[in-house]
């Protein structure tokens, strides 16, 4: 009844978008009302980064119409959606690192004077930062910043270019649960000021916190609009995936077998000769997931690669099952029971360019049966594949095609299924589920619950506060290089860990 | 004219190692705000050879050492033209394609220089004292006392650092070399700019090849740079991207030229290989050091550099 009075501030309509073989949005209308926050709720690939990316002036829809403030536009460049006023703070900062905060909030600026005068814009960047509450040193260079002081940036751009919309895709990827209350609480303060904030998102939670509607997106299409008294967690989560999820759950009985994996001390630098890990100590017993929660780049990449031998330790002893392995081969850890799913599974993991069989037998081609006489043994290396293929439920049109063509669930179970088949007694496995939609998360989730079972150590570092809870036995926190604290599993607290997470707090329980 | 004392000898190697100098800054300067915007160029050496000759060419055919300049120019940037197109439009790997363009201005120069070998330049350009400057002691002959090349020089380096570090356009080039895609999505034109820079590199390497054939050694020979485009993408990396750091290390680099010459002249028993093989000896030193003491930090290589530009790519 109020739209008749309230002109709407940004509203598509039948927006459709086609990629080569993907209808990425097919009719979609979605509207913005001003001074609301609206969830833009959806799994991945349900089209709904997309759809903002047509908003935002990086995508031009091939059909439908978009009006901002009632007038109709088509944007050619996000220059043009800046100037009506829609800004885009996407996952991956677009920040010049070696620049001021103050350069990259004016970079690309009509109204910056030819010659810059920093000074009385740094001044106007702090006023405006204060009105809103986002804090920031104008004069800090940006490799200075933490990730959260780096958003505050992101959104002071839009800010600073006088955005009445602010999109936000999935911006608590990266931040402590701290950062992102601070975080919500701003943009309730603009959705007050009466500017209006869109949040891109997959989890629930945040959608339940903050959001005054939500629209559903599920399979490029709109599923649902909800007001706020009609979002209740279990319809958002049916609406998202078109069915009941069942969750799968640690069944939390510890094994408490033998140690498998023993840190003592453990020290080495980072790439850039920097101190990387400081005195790690810990053990992961035999069916036992021990989790390593932390924010991003507090050492996690550092601790996964010197456990496989591919960071030299310069302090300390790892143990494998009681054996030393510190500082030898890749090659020598890995034959002693050690798997790796790296964070980076199409660079690291898998050979882009290579086939199913051929990613498969990459750990094994110099062993029986793969390795005939002088030649690798294709036939059995195929029947191998094809056992694997179907043990870990990966779906594959073609065992020759490049791997670089499966999605990236597919991918972390052609990963995972050749990591298992070594039979390791310790798995090395960095953000398994980073990019991955509901299903394939529970999937890769019950693969590693699973092999919990089987006895196997399981070292798991993951950023996912809610993964971290609902898998691990035990939880050490990492923050610049340490760990922080180690927690048991079972009753953790996300505040808890958010705490350490950010460097302050004690640990409950020694090592 | 005291032909004794030690300050006239000083004088007369500092006063020749800027001359000497010039044509490595020119080209430095260009290739500096090529890779500040992120590309880089290999091609300077065959750059400056192309605008050597074409510069003399058109000199000797317009008894105008001037429209030497502005042929020099337009070659110049005609071959950074090519470049820009490969590696920017095309996005094919900048090392290969610098490296051709080298190879390619080598000969070109050389098939189109030949008749012109040994030919007389008619109306070079020649050193104008800078009135009341030159008459300074010690730095009036040092500095004040060449052609207008070298003044010109004066003028375009605290330009370009004026540019570079305080005006808005500069600070889209720093912005264009370290992180093109967060240009982009603030509205710079990275293709465009990257042009522009490119060829601008281009030009000046032209001129710097022009000042060796117009009044450093006012004739053509064949490979008269004799590596100076090289020497001047080393020292864009000595020069850490600054046009003021770039302008010292010329000036070193042109001293070392220059002492090689004086020593040869006064008589010292060195020989006359090693003194000419001096400057490209500095050369590996000097990135020795250089990259040695900032390999950890890698402080003001642009971050972008070398990387083609691709807006859909993440």
């Amino acid at each position: 009844m109020g739209e008749s009075i309230k002109v709407k501030l940004v509203e598509m309509r039948g927006i459709t978008k086609r990629f080569p073989g993907v209808l990425a949005n097919d009719s979609v209308d979605f509207s913005v009302e001003p001074g609301e926050i609206h969830a833009l709720l959806g799994e991945n690939g349900s089209g709904k980064s997309t759809l903002m990316s047509i908003l935002a002036g990086q995508y031009r829809p091939d059909g439908g119409v978009m009006l901002v403030k009632g007038k109709e536009i088509s944007f050619r460049s996000p220059r043009d959606a800046i100037k009506s006023g829609i800004g885009m703070v996407h996952q991956h900062f677009k920040l010049v690192d070696n620049f001021t905060v103050t350069e990259n909030i004016i970079l690309g600026d009509d109204r910056t004077p030819f010659f810059c005068r920093l000074d009385s814009l740094s001044a106007k960047i702090s006023r405006l930062g204060e009105e809103y509450g986002l804090t920031v040193d104008p004069g800090a260079r940006i490799d200075q910043l933490s990730v959260g002081e780096k958003q505050r940036v992101e959104i002071l751009k839009m800010l600073y270019r006088g955005s009445d919309l602010l999109v936000m895709d999935e911006p608590t990827a990266v931040l402590t649960p701290q950062e992102s209350e601070e975080l919500f609480a701003n943009l309730k303060k603009f959705a007050a000021a009466g500017r209006s904030v869109v949040l891109i998102t997959h989890k629930l939670n945040e959608v339940l916190s903050a959001a005054d509607r939500v629209t559903v997106l599920r399979g490029g299409r709109t599923a649902a609009v909800l007001g706020r008294e009609e979002i209740t967690e279990s319809k958002l989560a049916r609406l998202m995936v078109g069915r009941d999820i069942d969750p799968v759950k640690n069944d939390s009985k510890d094994f408490a077998g033998e140690t498998v994996l023993e840190l003592q001390g453990v020290g080495a630098m980072k790439d850039v000769g920097r101190q990387g890990l400081r005195n790690i100590t810990f053990s992961v017993k035999r069916g036992q997931i021990f989790g390593i929660a932390g924010v991003a780049g507090n050492g996690q990449k550092e601790l996964a690669e010197a456990v496989t031998g591919l960071r030299w330790v310069h302090s300390g002893r790892i143990r494998i099952n009681d054996k030393d392995i510190t500082n030898l081969s890749p090659r020598v850890i890995a034959d002693l029971g050690v798997s790796f799913v790296p964070e980076d599974r199409l660079g690291m993991g898998l050979v882009p360019g290579l086939g199913i069989v051929d990613n498969l037998i990459l750990k094994r081609y110099r062993k029986a049966p793969v390795a005939g006489r002088y030649l690798i043994d294709y036939k059995k290396a195929g029947q191998e594949a094809e056992r694997l293929v179907k043990e870990f439920d990966v779906k594959v049109a073609d065992f020759r095609s490049p791997v670089s063509l499966l999605s990236g669930g597919n991918l972390q179970r052609l990963l995972l299924a050749r990591e298992i088949s070594e039979n390791p007694s310790l798995i090395v496995v960095v953000y398994p589920v980073r990019g991955l939609d509901v299903g394939a998360t529970e999937a890769v989730h019950s693969i590693l619950l699973e092999l919990r079972r089987k006895g196997t150590a399981i070292l798991l570092v993951s950023e996912d506060l809610e993964e971290i809870i609902k898998l691990c036995d035990r939880v050490g926190v990492m923050y610049e290089g340490e760990i922080a604290g180690i927690l048991p599993g079972g009753d953790i607290r996300p505040e808890e860990i958010g705490l350490l997470m950010m460097g302050s707090g004690i640990s409950r329980e020694g090592a | 004219m005291t032909d004794t004392g030690q300050t006239n000898v000083l004088v007369l190697i500092l006063a020749t190692a800027v001359t000497a100098g010039t044509p490595i800054l020119y080209a430095a300067l260009g290739e500096l705000l090529t890779e500040r915007s992120g590309v880089i160029n290999l091609g300077v050496e065959g750059m400056m050879l192309i605008g050597a000759v074409s510069g003399f060419m058109t000199a000797v055919v317009f008894k105008n050492p001037w429209a030497g300049v502005a042929a020099a120019l337009l070659a110049g940037g005609a071959v950074a033209l090519i470049h820009a197109f490969l590696t920017i439009t095309l996005r094919t790997n900048q090392v290969v394609s610098g490296l051709a363009l080298t190879i390619f201005g080598t000969g070109l120069s050389g098939y189109l220089g030949k008749s012109f070998i040994g030919l007389p330049l008619p109306v070079p350009f020649t050193s104008r004292p800078l009135g009341m400057l030159s008459e300074i002691p010690f730095f009036g002959p040092v500095f004040f006392n060449h052609d207008p090349l070298v003044y010109l020089t004066y003028l375009l380096v605290p330009a370009l650092w004026v540019f570079i570090y305080k005006m808005r356009p500069g600070m889209h080039l720093r912005a264009l070399g370290e992180n093109p895609s967060a240009a982009d999505s603030l509205g710079v034109k990275v293709f465009l700019s990257r042009y522009m820079y490119v060829v601008a590199g281009g030009m000046l390497a032209g001129v710097g090849g022009a000042y060796l054939s117009l009044a450093y050694a006012p004739s053509w020979l064949e490979n008269m740079t004799a590596g100076r485009g090289w020497i001047a993408v080393a020292l864009v990396i000595f020069a850490l991207w600054n046009p003021l750091r770039a302008m010292v290390g010329a000036y070193i680099f042109g001293g070392i030229d220059a002492l090689g010459l004086r020593l040869q002249v006064l008589g010292v028993m060195i020989p006359s290989f090693f003194l000419q093989m001096m400057p490209y000896i500095f050369t590996i030193l000097v990135l020795v050091v250089v990259l040695g003491k900032n390999r950890s930090a890698r402080t003001g290589s642009p971050g972008a550099l070398g990387i083609p530009f691709d807006r859909e790519e993440r």
